[in-house]
């Protein structure tokens, strides 16, 4: 991509990237389990149409070791907020993904201003105890190239350093972003974000890879039933629990038309 | 040198099959194996062979944690430390030990080690493990990502219970406590000793020197596996200009004695091939949470791999990896050392090497493993500590062990009654 500008922001003393790209209206994207290393087709496709804001989160790749401050809750969705401020996302469209879409859509419950549409992929925060999603931490390490994509080889080339990459630090930074999931999410997924689903006043379109082995299907009509404004939800054939990852354009299609 | 008896509690039924019709002997092994009443006689036996080995003259008897582990019955050593502290008279008690980070509050284990400590006379060897991957982040749920932060500032607090005299209170970042003043209170002052059992980490090598805590590696791959851990231990405490006063460290190790070399590998390859074979069958999907490793561990892990192959005897640096390579079959458990087997002479002269060689001077004995009968455990315990024993106990004598238990004088202590069933009604 041309025009991707890495900006790096300070969040809690830690320098904190954020990408930024193409042109019209802000659109802000928090990325999925594993964050993303280097930049994927998923950006390019919006930024087709929109100027496209990905900042890194807390211990997410380019989001340096800041999950390491934060203990509680509180501590993260204030962290958040502050990345969106200082990444320029204050009152623009708003997408996540699996456990990013899961603090984007606190983001909106907390701050209903800072939100003006807002797209979720199959986010964190829930638990059901008679559907649960997939443990992502327990897992065989060749197993969660299957779990996260519909084609393990996205996830496997999303993750593979590239050429002249710190063959040292690569690696590790990819332990990282798991264990920066782990800190919010462990061991259920579950935030209690229920509670705060009915503060969401921005319309929501919910989005569902069709081969989603993390989070349950069923999640999509939970969230659907107790955000307070209008929802979604579209299923993403094709696709895993990373839906982006798996269809770009059709999960950027839909995520510009929602937020048109 | 101190010889230590070391009991894991494994049930010792688990099937044949074990291996091919269960996925993990730890986190998720189905109840459908565990008997309780055959778990009734196995605790007993286990707790007649910990106090058989007191009688038989063991410096100490230990005994660890273990969740959800079916070779690890004690999700609370300190119950059976309490027991033993009644049927023991001045063997050091070693409890190894409690996961800090998994007491709420951690204060609990100040309390409670207060008790054996109080009950024992001043016996108790205080254990602090982080704890295994399986115990803490799986069984027990705890965050793998704040594990070490609570650990240790759990360390803080039991440790600073222990010796405050005044109520205080407690502001940490993960644990708050308005009213911090146990009672009891140990006997040992101003503590009792502290041993950490960790694996080949940096920082906790740099910890143990800092805060003069014995290190001790658990190791169930024996010593051939462990020297390059030790190695790296003794390494870092020479670079921090400590000396290498060997009761500075605690090495684990199976033994099997008999009357020849032959005799004892026929009698203990039942119960090896138990252990490595049904006890180690751990589904490597719970040997990784993510941040129990630290990142120093980990680049340090990945940087020994580029520059040389893994320890000889177990390849892999996390516990998955080394999991899949354990050898299983009796020729490769003895050949690679995970067991030392043979006559008394031959145990002594493999073991002083050992304690030697890794400059070891609290060598822990698991005589019993396995499936391993009473009979054969008591055997083994009986043949070690009259003939093993003896030609070792030498080692080290140049050097001072202050970190062994400070028991009450024994006049001091109370006279506790043998144990006398009453008679069945006639």
């Amino acid at each position: 991509m041309s025009d991707l500008a890495t900006l790096t922001i300070d969040v809690n003393g830690f320098p904190t990237r954020v990408w930024r790209t193409g042109s019209g209206p802000r659109l802000g994207f928090l990325a999925g389990f594993g964050g993303l290393p280097r930049c994927v087709p998923f950006i390019d496709e919006l930024a087709k149409h929109r100027t496209v804001i990905v900042p890194s989160l807390p211990g997410f790749p380019g989001g340096d070791r800041g999950h390491t401050v934060l203990d509680t809750h509180l501590d993260w969705v204030l962290a958040v907020h502050e990345i969106m401020v200082k990444a320029d996302l204050i009152g623009a469209d708003l997408a996540g993904s699996s456990v990013g879409g899961s603090l984007a859509a606190e983001i909106a419950a907390i701050w209903p201003d800072a939100v003006r549409r807002l797209a979720l992929i199959a986010p964190f925060g829930l638990f059901e105890e008679s559907d649960p999603p997939t443990d992502p931490w327990a897992q065989r390490a060749d197993a969660v190239p299957g779990l996260m994509c519909a084609d393990p080889a996205i996830w496997t080339a999303l993750k593979t350093a590239p050429e002249g990459a710190n063959s040292i630090e690569w690696p590790i930074e990819q332990v990282r972003a798991s264990e920066a999931a782990a800190r919010i999410f462990w061991p259920l997924g579950n935030t209690k974000l229920e509670k705060r689903l009915g503060l969401i006043a921005a319309p929501t379109l919910l989005l569902w890879g069709e081969q989603d082995r993390i989070m349950p299907r069923s999640y999509a009509d939970r969230f659907a039933k107790q955000i307070k404004g209008r929802s979604e939800t579209r299923l993403i054939p094709g696709a895993g629990h990373l839906a982006e990852l798996d269809q770009p354009k059709a999960v950027a299609d839909a995520i510009l038309a929602w937020t048109a | 040198m101190k010889l230590m008896w070391f009991h894991l509690m494994p049930y010792t039924e688990l099937p044949d099959d074990f291996r091919d019709a269960n996925p993990s002997v730890w986190v998720d092994i189905h109840s459908s194996l565990f008997d309780p009443k055959r778990a009734h006689l196995m605790y007993n036996d286990f707790m007649d062979e910990l106090e058989y080995a007191a009688q038989c003259g063991f410096d100490a008897i230990c005994v660890n944690e273990h969740h959800s582990n079916g070779y690890g019955l004690m999700p609370s050593p300190n119950l059976i430390a309490a027991s033993l502290a009644r049927r023991t008279t001045d063997t050091a008690i070693c409890v190894m030990g409690n996961s800090l980070a998994l007491y709420n509050p951690p204060t609990r284990v100040a309390e409670e080690f207060a008790m054996i400590d109080c009950i024992s006379g001043g016996r108790l060897i205080a254990g602090f493990p982080v704890g295994t991957p399986m115990d803490t982040c799986y069984a027990y749920g705890q965050n793998p990502s704040q594990l070490r932060q609570r650990y240790l500032e759990a360390h803080d607090l039991v440790v600073r219970a222990w010796q405050e005299q005044d109520t205080f209170a407690f502001n940490g970042r993960f644990n708050q406590q308005r009213y911090v003043n146990i009672w009891p209170r140990p006997v040992q002052r101003p503590h009792p000793p502290i041993w950490v059992p960790g694996g080949g980490s940096v920082e906790t090598w740099r910890w143990c020197a800092e805060m003069d805590y014995v290190y001790c590696y658990l190791s169930y791959y024996g010593y051939k596996a462990g020297r390059a851990t030790m190695d790296g231990f003794w390494n870092e405490m020479s670079r921090l200009g400590k000396d290498r006063n060997p009761y500075h460290a605690g090495f684990l190790q199976f033994v099997g004695v008999g009357e020849s070399r032959q005799h004892a590998y026929d009698l203990y390859a039942e119960a090896a091939e138990y252990f490595y074979g049904r006890c180690l069958h751990v589904d490597p999907r719970w040997a990784a949470p993510p941040g129990y490793t630290s990142e120093g561990s980990q680049r340090a892990g990945i940087e020994s791999q580029i520059k040389q192959a893994a320890d000889a005897g177990v390849r892999g640096t996390t516990a998955g990896e080394r999991f899949a390579s354990v050898a299983r079959e009796m020729d490769a458990i003895v050949d690679k050392g995970y067991v030392i087997v043979g006559t008394p002479d031959e145990v002594a002269e493999q073991l002083r090497e050992v304690a030697v060689n890794l400059n070891v001077g609290h060598l822990m004995l698991l005589l019993q493993f396995g499936n391993m009968s009473k009979q054969l455990a008591k055997y083994n315990t009986k043949l070690f500590a009259e003939q093993v024993i003896p030609k070792m106990r030498d080692l080290f004598s140049e050097w001072n062990d202050r970190w062994w238990p400070r028991p009450m004088e024994t006049a001091q202590r109370a006279e506790i009654p043998a144990f006398m069933p009453p008679l069945a009604a006639e």
